[in-house]
């Protein structure tokens, strides 16, 4: 695996690392409850008892924050790996077997790729119903293509080498070649789009929470709380702050990772 | 030619393509639209007739053909919610999106290409290397949540608009494209950070071709050969590029139009959406899939025409 040892890698790599680190300790300890609520405390100003302050219901927002950020983390985590397994599957048989199915599959993908996918998303919404799991479902749906897509050119390059040639004249069948074989060959050229799916899940994910049709209240979760924030901008400001800084961190950091491992961050 | 016409082939089949997908999902849709449109005077008989008057009872292909016509000739169907036709529920929201999206492209257009080539004409210098850290941080951002800081800062801190105000084009053009300039910015920043930076490094990767080494042996400045040589190479990938936010931008403006309360084509999808009226969601995602199909189209001929070597896949 050829990483360039950059900037970017490094910076993208401690920005994730702290995020990560944030979203596992959140797991098991915040500072308070993320949903007890506190008369006599709300919207208080950063203090050393509640360091981001707390919000309209008197809700320590720190807390609030590492849980949303986790809620993001777990719902991109999600997106991702129904996209990724089933763009393995649709890109890895079309581009071993190749012909009419490929060329249709790869249409389809084109005009789905072309389109806004907030848009998709809002439509899966629409008929789906809202709810985490159905945004889950939405966006891992969204993502297959442009995961097939590198598969499918990765897949039909690998398969004229020699050793899936050598692996065939040992007798190996198709499916064995492609997963067993070809798969681990590929993973290097995959990173990098794995990386960029959880960009831009992170950000879909906080977008549809913010229209509301994402995670569903009490849950925190980052556009959720933006969308909560934005009705008290001008007397809690540190409110709306803490949790669009908290999604820039998670996007900044896999973006910077992605394009350390040679993708191209922005262009997908 | 040919090639134009290949790809007008290719559009109209993608148009029709996209109405029947957009038609068929909605017609799966668990429940049925008479429930809502009689409420609690429903019962079967009158169900069965408001199906037969609404024309449901007919095949779904027979209907899709109807409403295809419909669309084409511009009667767009009637709103479950609203009670009159899609058309008046969308009256005036169109402008609104459109302005918005052009806006934003117009700017994400002015700001990027001289960015781009200032950093790589100076490339490696200070201003350079800021404004690269900088770029970073700005594709990171959200639009809708650079909207609520742009909220906060120009609206509730320095009173240069009234958040949450409108003013619509009737009353006054200027006021109307005002109002729309922040919610641009906050679309268009992000992007111009993405275009910036794929101008900025297809200027430096042109920059160690042989015709370059020529120019400058003749006596070129830097500069010189930017402007006269590398930019009409190094512009083509980002022209394509640029073609293709349109769609990004059109779908931020759907959110962004969110946080600044803008009553354009976004808002009204979100309500429709939440009041389960199809027809109004149905006739709103063909409209934007339309334009932004189209869009690409235009793209690729444009592409083309300045870059011949461009041909078919």
């Amino acid at each position: 695996m050829k990483i360039k040892h950059n900037k970017n890698f490094t910076a993208g790599a401690i920005i994730t690392a702290f995020m990560l680190a944030v979203i596992l300790i959140g797991m098991v300890w915040t500072p308070y409850d993320p949903n007890a609520m506190s008369g006599a405390e709300r919207m208080l100003a950063p203090c050393p008892s509640h360091p981001l302050g707390t919000d309209n219901f008197g809700r320590d927002i720190l807390s609030r924050v590492v849980e949303g950020a986790g809620a993001t983390f777990v719902i991109a985590a999600a997106t991702v790996a129904i996209g990724l397994a089933a763009g393995l599957v649709v890109g890895g048989l079309t581009g071993y077997y190749g012909g009419w199915l490929d060329e249709v599959v790869m249409r389809f993908n084109d005009a789905v790729a072309a389109f806004p996918s907030i848009l998709l998303a809002l439509v899966l919404i629409a008929l789906f119903g809202s709810g985490k799991y159905n945004i889950i479902l939405a966006l891992g749906l969204l993502f297959i293509p442009s995961f097939a897509r590198v598969v499918r050119s990765e897949v039909a390059r690998q398969k004229s080498l020699d050793y899936v040639a050598g692996a065939r004249l040992m007798g190996a069948g198709d499916m064995r070649i492609l997963f067993l074989h070809i798969l681990p060959n590929i993973i290097p050229v995959l990173l990098p789009s794995v990386a960029i799916g959880f960009n831009n899940a992170v950000l879909a994910e906080a977008s549809m929470s913010y229209l509301s049709v994402g995670v569903q209240p009490p849950d925190a979760s980052l556009g959720r709380m933006l969308n909560e924030a934005q009705g008290y901008l001008l007397t809690a400001p540190w409110y709306a702050l803490s949790a669009g800084v908290a999604i820039i961190l998670l996007v900044l950091g896999f973006g910077l990772l992605s394009e350390g491992m040679g993708g191209e961050y922005g262009a997908a | 030619m040919r090639y134009i016409l290949k790809k007008t082939g290719v559009l109209l089949i993608t148009l029709l393509l996209i109405s029947l997908l957009a038609f068929l999902a909605f017609q799966i849709v668990p429940g049925d639209p008479t429930t809502k449109l009689l409420g609690s005077e429903y019962s079967p008989e009158r169900a069965a007739a408001l199906r037969a008057e609404m024309g449901l009872d007919r095949n779904v292909l027979v209907r899709y053909v109807d409403w295809l016509t419909g669309f084409v000739t511009g009667d767009l169907g009637v709103s479950y919610s609203y009670g009159m036709g899609v058309r008046q529920v969308m009256a005036g929201k169109g402008v609104v999106t459109a302005a918005l999206s052009l806006m934003a492209w117009a700017l994400v257009i002015a700001i990027s290409i001289p960015m781009g080539i200032t950093l790589a004409r100076w490339q490696g210098g200070r201003l350079d290397r800021a404004c690269v850290a900088m770029n970073q941080v700005f594709m990171a951002i959200p639009p809708f949540f650079l909207g609520i800081l742009f909220t906060y800062l120009f609206g509730l801190v320095l009173h240069l608009f009234v958040p949450g105000g409108f003013v619509s084009p009737r009353q006054s053009v200027w006021g109307f494209l005002g109002y729309l300039v922040f919610p641009a910015l906050a679309i268009a920043i992000p992007k111009a950070a993405m275009v910036t930076k794929l101008l900025r490094s297809s200027i430096i990767n042109q920059m160690g071709e042989n015709y370059v080494r020529t120019a400058y042996s003749r006596g070129n400045s830097r500069w010189g050969v930017i402007r006269g040589h590398v930019l009409r190479n190094a512009i083509l990938p980002v022209v394509t590029f640029v073609a293709m936010t349109l769609a990004d931008i059109v779908a931020g403006s759907i959110i962004v139009e969110q946080v600044f309360a803008l009553p354009g084509l976004g808002r009204l999808l979100l309500a429709s959406i939440g009041n389960r009226d199809y027809p109004v969601v149905q006739c709103i995602v063909v409209i934007i899939a339309f334009v932004v199909v189209f869009m690409n189209y235009l793209a690729d001929v444009v592409t083309q025409t300045i870059d011949p070597r461009v041909r078919l896949a």
